[in-house]
């Protein structure tokens, strides 16, 4: 079957089998290799990527019925050099260690504060529990993602200067 | 940034990591991200019967489905001498079954195919007639009489049992509890789990028909001698094997082992002469790979009236499955169990240990702790808090009278340990006075005389980490010390190369910083390289929390190597004798005139460019350090929670951690590792556990059986520290990456038989679940 999806603003296509689930495709198809597998259960997140915007497990959905969305996968949360104020704030808050949680844990922490700028604690647990992470014990996480949540207020204070103070890798 | 300083990003820095980049973006290498040309993907067949003959094996059917490259079975590897592999306790394992399986979830025969879902539509096609029979799934039936052998095959093996072994000094111990006024004694199941890292197992195995050359991208945690193992099995050249671990997604022990997969795949590559992919799915992870614990315990704690501890008796019954894998130093099999005596200065002690083989999965590896430490902590800190509530002395005082005192150091316990340092009721004191003992005292009566329930559980561990003294610590044979090796460039700019291998404790940010604080180049400059056999120096690995102890160790050494050659190289430039010359971080000057001064930076390019007579170029070393001893990292828990009488449920208040891991390299970094060791410890306490029912079936095979912690019901912590370092250690650090496995268990469920001990119950097994809770009060008749 054909399938067509918006990832990360750029139009895919391709012909694949209808078993094929959406993890896969984005993985093996697409070679876009940050999106993870953990268990194969939807119990562990690693796989989560945004479908128009909301959290979706990719390894409980078919790749054929992402087809017409919009897909937004960890490649396709910063802007060019300029990170997401999520990464910004795992990166500043020690929120990651092995990594492997980390795309599924940026894509819903972004996704929460999209719907909800000023998530207290609750908020904020509430939103990762779906996603499991071995290495941190999720309070950096917490922090992480108050971090960004701080970034994105003095971004939209401020839209014409750019928040990016420690964006790891970038120039220092 | 630009207008700020750079960091120099020292040691006692809490610089952020240098991973992260990739991390954040999606960027990171991991195994199942690894695709070569012409790859082919494998699937295994694994036994659904824990304990069943095997009478044939069919692959007609699954040799003939689409994409169907080829299928493997134990008589095909038996026929390149490949059905049976040593394991890392110099026992054998079936690589794929030909005569028995002999747990479920074993490996029986795997399909390669040009994808994964024809792999795993083919599997299913394998006719396999098993002849079933009756399984052992506990140390108390495979010692019992009429249990079926298991491992027949195994010359002179007559029953299930695998070793009895000894540490202490019996009658000494014997003596001393003849003369105690109390012995208090405990019998506790420290159960089966799973290290269950987020990324499973798996290997791409790329053979070159050509020139021979195996290149084999594992999930290892221990690169190294993992390429020796193979070169042992496989008979092949270790020169010509390459192993490369990219970015690894947790390990915590897991991925120490050489499994059955990665042998498999790679003889696939070896036949087929196509590189093959092994990737596990999670329930192959959680019934096949490396468990951990499952060690069925009893302890006896001999104390005088005064409460003063006399001696300790330990005996225990390890479960280690049907195959003796557990991955520890050949000399110690049941790991370091004797290290029991904890932080207490208990004159006499003698432990025993029996291992037995089950129909359960092999592999008893140290799930993120030192080779069986964990167990014996939870042993001694669940007996002392026992002790504390019969005496009727509070336990934290009791803790205090028994602890070995910071002027007793170097200390040695009576099982044979030296302790290297530690100031234990400095730790107990500050974790006392952070959580606020005596005010929860107080609202622990009110609330009593309430009939609530609240719990304070305290836990004052002590770890022995860093193997090891090559003279006493080794895998297979092969010394544990560790390796590092420093190039630095003409420019200043240095490349680091490390034996051990990260698998998200940091190592490429704090091993950076070691040479920033020993050879004084900022740790931006200082890129680490690691986990790849052909371009780094050997080493035993990372696991044990013997990484900052041992390769740690290495790379302050061959710093301070390079630091002399530049000091030669300032002394020519600057025209001074070299004891004339003062080093401060990064720079040389003359004694007397500091502004004759050479950076670190000038003295790389005079390295190559501008060299006195007789001095080889360059600036670059390489060190193996052998510790002279093991590290001692320690530490006080202290856990408030609350029990619902009506449900059984636990809540944990508040966490309070004080570790003690000698000197930190990164603050950050290493609380870090202690927030995700105190959750890890949170599960094993309350919510993990693998079982198995009557037939050896796995209960706990997915993560939605094997409950890992998620954000919701994880407690927030709080970290303190004291600082003790380690008087061997070069710049005094100890590992911590597993004081909070080790240590917190006990402190979670002493809190719960805290809160219970009102009505008399002593033990409840680990998972502390509700419905066991429930269960206790419900015997005592409290909740009706």
């Amino acid at each position: 079957m054909n399938v067509t999806v918006d990832v990360n603003g750029q139009e895919r296509s391709a012909d694949v089998e209808p078993r094929l689930l959406l993890v896969d495709f984005i993985r093996d198809h697409l070679r876009l290799t940050g999106t993870h597998i953990g268990c194969d259960t939807s119990s562990c997140g690693a796989c989560t990527v945004l479908l128009d915007g909301e959290p979706v497990k990719s390894c409980t959905m078919l790749a054929v019925q992402a087809g017409g969305h919009e897909l937004t996968t960890v490649e396709g949360l910063a802007r060019g050099a300029e990170l997401d104020p999520v990464q910004v704030g795992f990166h500043e808050e020690h929120g990651l260690q092995c990594g492997f949680c980390t795309p599924g844990m940026l894509l819903v922490s972004a996704a929460l504060l999209e719907r909800n700028p000023q998530p207290s604690e609750a908020d904020i647990r509430w939103a990762i529990s779906g996603n499991i992470c071995r290495c941190t014990g999720y309070v950096n996480i917490v922090k992480a993602v108050q971090h960004a949540a701080g970034l994105r207020a003095a971004r939209a204070a401020a839209p014409t200067e750019q928040v990016t103070a420690g964006a790891p890798g970038g120039a220092e | 940034m630009s207008v700020e300083a750079r960091p120099h990003g020292g040691i006692g820095e809490s610089i952020k990591r240098k991973e992260d980049a990739r991390f954040l973006r999606g960027r990171g290498n991991y195994l199942d991200d690894v695709s070569l040309p012409g790859m082919l993907h494998m699937t295994i067949l694994r036994s659904p019967h824990a304990h069943a003959r095997i009478r044939s094996v069919d692959t007609s059917a699954a040799s003939a489905a689409p994409g169907v490259v080829a299928v493997v079975t134990g008589e095909l590897m038996a026929q390149h001498g490949l059905a049976w592999m040593p394991t890392l306790s110099g026992d054998t394992q079936a690589v794929l079954a030909t005569d028995k399986v002999r747990f479920q979830g074993q490996e029986v025969a795997a399909v390669v195919a040009e994808s994964r879902y024809a792999a795993e539509d083919a599997v299913g096609l394998v006719q396999v007639d098993y002849d079933v029979l009756p399984a052992v799934t506990s140390p108390q039936q495979a010692r019992g009489p009429g249990a079926p052998l298991i491992r027949d095959e195994k010359e002179g093996q007559r029953d299930n049992h695998i070793y009895h072994w000894e540490a202490g000094d019996r009658a000494a111990t014997d003596a001393a509890f003849a003369q105690a006024d109390r012995v208090v004694s405990l019998a506790t199941h420290y159960p089966r789990s799973h290290p269950a890292p987020l990324e499973t197992c798996g290997i791409v195995a790329d053979v070159d028909s050509v020139t021979g050359k195996a290149t084999l991208y594992m999930t290892s945690q221990a690169p190294h001698a993992i390429r020796t193992v193979f070169a042992m099995v496989a008979g092949l050249p270790e020169h010509q094997i390459r192993v490369i671990s990219p970015d690894i997604g947790g390990g915590f022990g897991n991925k120490v082992p050489v499994y059955p997969g990665y042998v498999v795949a790679t003889a696939a590559s070896l036949l087929i002469g196509r590189p093959v992919k092994w990737v596990e799915d999670r329930n192959e992870n959680l019934i096949s790979t490396g468990f951990a614990r499952d060690f069925h315990m009893t302890g006896e704690l001999a104390l005088d009236a005064g409460g003063r501890m006399l001696a300790l008796r330990a005996h225990l019954d390890s479960d280690n499955g049907a195959f003796f894998a557990d991955a520890q130093p050949s000399k110690f099999k049941a790991g370091l169990f004797h290290i029991v005596t904890g932080s207490y200065d208990i004159p006499a002690a003698h432990v025993t240990a029996d291992g037995y083989y089950t129909n359960k999965a092999p592999g008893g590896v140290a799930y993120r702790c030192s080779f069986r430490v964990t167990e014996a902590s939870y042993l001694i800190e669940r007996l002392v808090t026992n002790a504390a509530i019969e005496l009727g002395i509070d336990q934290a005082e009791l803790r205090l009278r028994n602890f070995i005192p910071p002027e007793a150091f170097p200390y040695r316990s009576a099982t044979g340990w030296e302790y290297d340092s530690g100031d234990y009721p400095a730790a107990m004191h500050l974790a006392l006075e952070k959580v606020g003992y005596q005010d929860l005292l107080r609202e622990q009566a009110e609330r009593r005389e309430r009939g609530e329930l609240m719990g304070i559980g305290l836990a004052s561990f002590t770890e022995v980490v860093g193997a090891g003294p090559g003279k006493d610590f080794d895998i297979l044979g092969l010394r544990m010390f560790d390796s590092a090796e420093l190039r630095v460039h003409p420019t200043g700019k240095a490349v680091l190369k490390l034996g051990v291998k990260t698998q998200g404790q940091g190592h490429e940010t704090t091993f950076a910083q070691i040479v920033a604080s020993e050879l004084g180049i900022p740790a931006a400059d200082v890129e680490v390289q690691h986990g790849d056999t052909d371009n780094t120096p050997y080493g035993l690995g990372t696991y044990a929390s013997r990484s900052t102890p041992t390769a740690g160790a290495a790379t302050a050494v061959v710093s301070r190597k390079l630091r002399e050659k530049a000091r030669a190289l300032a002394a020519h430039l600057l025209e001074a004798s070299p004891d004339d010359l003062v080093w401060e971080r990064g720079r040389f000057s003359v004694r007397g005139s500091p502004d004759r001064v050479k950076t670190i930076q000038e003295l790389s390019l005079a390295a190559y460019t501008n060299l006195p007579d007789g001095m080889e170029a360059g600036l670059e070393g390489v060190t193996y350090y052998d510790p002279p001893n093991m590290t001692f990292p320690f530490g006080t828990y202290a856990v408030v929670v609350d029990v619902d009488r009506g449900t059984g449920v636990v809540k944990v208040r508040r966490v309070v951690a004080v570790d003690d891991c000698g000197v930190r390299i990164n603050p950050m970094i290493v609380e870090g590792q202690i927030h995700g060791g105190l959750t890890e410890g949170f599960g094993i306490a309350f919510t993990e556990l693998i079982t198995f029912d009557q037939d050896g079936n796995c209960i706990g095979s997915n993560f939605m059986d094997y409950l890992l912690p998620t954000s919701w019901e994880t407690p927030s912590f709080e970290c303190h520290a004291t600082v003790t370092p380690s008087p061997h250690h070069p710049f005094g650090a100890k590992g911590v990456g597993e004081s909070a496995t080790v240590g917190s268990p006990a402190a979670y469920v002493n809190a719960v038989i805290d809160a219970l001990s009102p009505y008399g119950i002593t033990n409840i097994d680990m998972p502390v679940t509700s419905d066991r809770v429930w269960a206790a009060l419900r015997s005592r008749g409290v909740g009706e």
